[in-house]
């Protein structure tokens, strides 16, 4: 159901490299997932409306007032790789 | 005097009061516990008791508390059992933790958990799998398997979880302790590392339902940095129940049939009947859409953990794997971090919402999701409650299910259809079948934790659980 071609596209969305051997396996696990899960396209959900969160609340806004953020070293403390002061990342490059 | 960790919370938090227990006599027996845990339960352990100039203050007294490595907690390790998170100290700590300290919790220390909050079984962990104290061969649940097992075990007096579709209500049932999780909203998600955020919730494992009462009051609240956090309408009452006269119970016939081990089932229908005896009036009911819970919970989970974990990248913290090129650092980076259940769930959750599939999988769940509250909500106008097995079957052994994700995500078919409703659960020890704990669950309305934890705590007086055997 998924296959290997889907299952590579997917992980390139996902920014994940798989080994071959997981490619194989994801495919078979994720159609196995996939075959439970589809039991729901049964279901007649015609005017439904989508829950994408329980609680009552909208537009949560708070005061727009200035107040103290993690100090630039602090925040900056457990970056793998900083350059003056920011996180330092390779050459996005020609790949 | 008793030991001190035979003692409850409450009941250490009296003898401290009357000075017949110093904070450091208690910190340092559960501490010595924890240090010697033969579980893999706890992934740090603290030296010793936070320092404050003398004796703990607070309503919670100095008593030591355990906490699920989700749980940011400042300067200390909080890797979410994953090695892309490997010895990452956070600058700042969760609000539920830092109100309990506020309120004179110790920090003890930290426990295992699976990877991202994303299993049944706490094998999912880069820190190893934890042993259920009932049985080392079986698994204690999880996610949250580490607080599970460190509360049954007596090497935490309580313990802070997080639930997302079970994760605190499972593994308490399978190690024989309680776990209430909240109404969505009720605890300040700030500092937890995110699972799916529409759906997790902090609570508190305990050994008994007056503990996680008292641990709940004072984690509960509206916080500034929670945009989706409430007010919580009343005090967390101390539960103070005789009986269950008044009181509406349904049995929904979906969660309670098919699927449920014998063993499992006989326990519950025991305590059915003693909740009758105890003057609850009992019926069945139904929640037809509670059968695709599940496959709606195994699309929104990880669609909205793919979301989530897009910010283990290799840049601001963690791992990183050096390549040469950005594109590179990131696909290594998150090859060698992550572990196969999360990214499993990352593909999962990536394929639901791409261009072309979203509709089908992610719209069409979100759209069970309101069939799934509209059930709870029609059900609660004729029931005060609802109850149900907590899990399906008693601790399972180590290693049984990892080679089959659908028969471990079926551990969480009676749970998962409260936190797609967002609405309160508590699970109580429910005796042993075959020398294993089983669990009751208990739902109610939002915000109807006091009731809940009442009715749990009738149920709890009258039922006599006597977990001790754990923690020898």
């Amino acid at each position: 159901m998924i296959d290997r071609a889907q299952v590579l596209h997917v992980a390139k969305l996902a920014r994940l490299a798989l080994s071959d051997e997981e490619v194989e396996r994801m495919s078979r696990e994720l159609s196995a997932v996939l075959g439970h899960i589809e039991k729901i396209s049964e279901l007649d959900l015609d005017g439904v409306s989508p829950t994408s969160h329980v609680v009552d609340v909208v537009n949560a806004l708070r005061a727009d007032e200035p107040g103290p953020s993690l100090p630039r070293e602090v925040a900056l403390a457990a970056a793998p790789e900083r350059i003056d002061d920011g996180f330092g990342v390779p050459s996005p490059g020609a790949a | 005097m008793s030991e001190p960790i035979e003692l409850t919370a409450a009941q250490a938090i009296e003898r401290l009061r009357d000075g017949d227990l110093s904070a450091a006599e208690l910190f340092g027996a559960y501490r010595a516990r924890a240090a010697a845990d033969e579980l893999n339960a706890f992934t740090w352990v603290a030296d010793a008791a936070p320092a404050q100039d003398g004796a703990p203050q607070g309503p919670l007294a100095g008593v030591p508390l355990a906490v699920k490595d989700l749980f940011c907690t400042e300067g200390v390790p909080s890797q979410s059992g994953s090695k892309i998170l490997a010895g990452y100290r956070p600058p700042y700590t969760a609000t539920a933790v830092a109100r309990l300290a506020d309120a004179g919790a110790a920090l003890l220390g930290k426990t295992n958990q699976d990877e991202f909050a994303m299993g049944s079984s706490n094998e999912n962990s880069a820190f190893g799998p934890v042993r259920n104290p009932w049985d080392r061969e079986r698994v204690p649940g999880g996610s949250s398997g580490g607080s599970a097992a460190a509360v049954a075990a007596g090497l935490a007096p309580w313990a802070l979880g997080t639930d997302t579709g079970g994760s605190i209500r499972q593994p308490a049932a399978l190690c024989g302790i309680v776990g209430l999780k909240p109404t969505y909203g009720a605890v300040s998600r700030y500092g937890m590392i995110a699972f799916a955020s529409s759906l997790d919730q902090a609570g508190p494992f305990t050994r008994d339902v007056t503990d996680a009462a008292l641990l709940l009051r004072h984690m509960v609240g509206r916080d500034a940095r929670d945009s989706t956090s409430l007010a919580f309408p009343e005090q967390i009452a101390l539960p103070r129940g005789v009986d269950l006269r008044g009181l509406t119970l349904g049995v929904p016939e979906e969660l309670t049939g098919e699927g449920i081990e014998s063993g499992v089932r006989e326990a519950f229908n025991a305590t059915l009947a003693l909740a009758e005896q105890l003057g609850a009036s009992i019926e069945t009911c139904n929640l037809p859409n509670a059968p695709h819970a599940l496959s709606a919970y195994y699309l929104i989970a990880p669609a909205e953990a793919s979301a989530n974990l897009a910010r283990f990248d290799g840049v601001r913290y963690g791992l990183r794997v050096d390549a040469d090129d950005l594109s590179s650092m990131y696909t290594r980076t998150r090859e060698q971090g992550f572990g196969p259940e999360v990214k499993r769930r990352i593909m999962l959750g990536t394929y639901a919402l791409s261009s072309g599939y979203y509709d089908a999988y992610y719209g069409r769940a979100q759209q069970v999701r309101t069939k799934v509250a509209e059930d709870f909500r029609a059900a609660f106008e004729r029931f005060d409650l609802l109850v149900t097995p907590t899990a399906p079957s008693v601790a399972f052994r180590l290693g049984e299910k990892v080679d089959d994700p659908l028969a471990m995500y079926l551990n969480d078919v009676c749970t998962v259809p409260m936190s797609l409703a967002g609405i309160p659960a508590i699970s109580i020890p429910n005796g042993l079948s075959d020398g294993l704990p089983t669990g009751f669950q208990l739902c109610g309305p939002a915000f109807s934790e006091n009731r809940l934890l009442n009715a749990a705590y009738v149920l709890e007086q009258a039922l006599g659980f006597d977990g001790s055997a754990a923690r020898t």
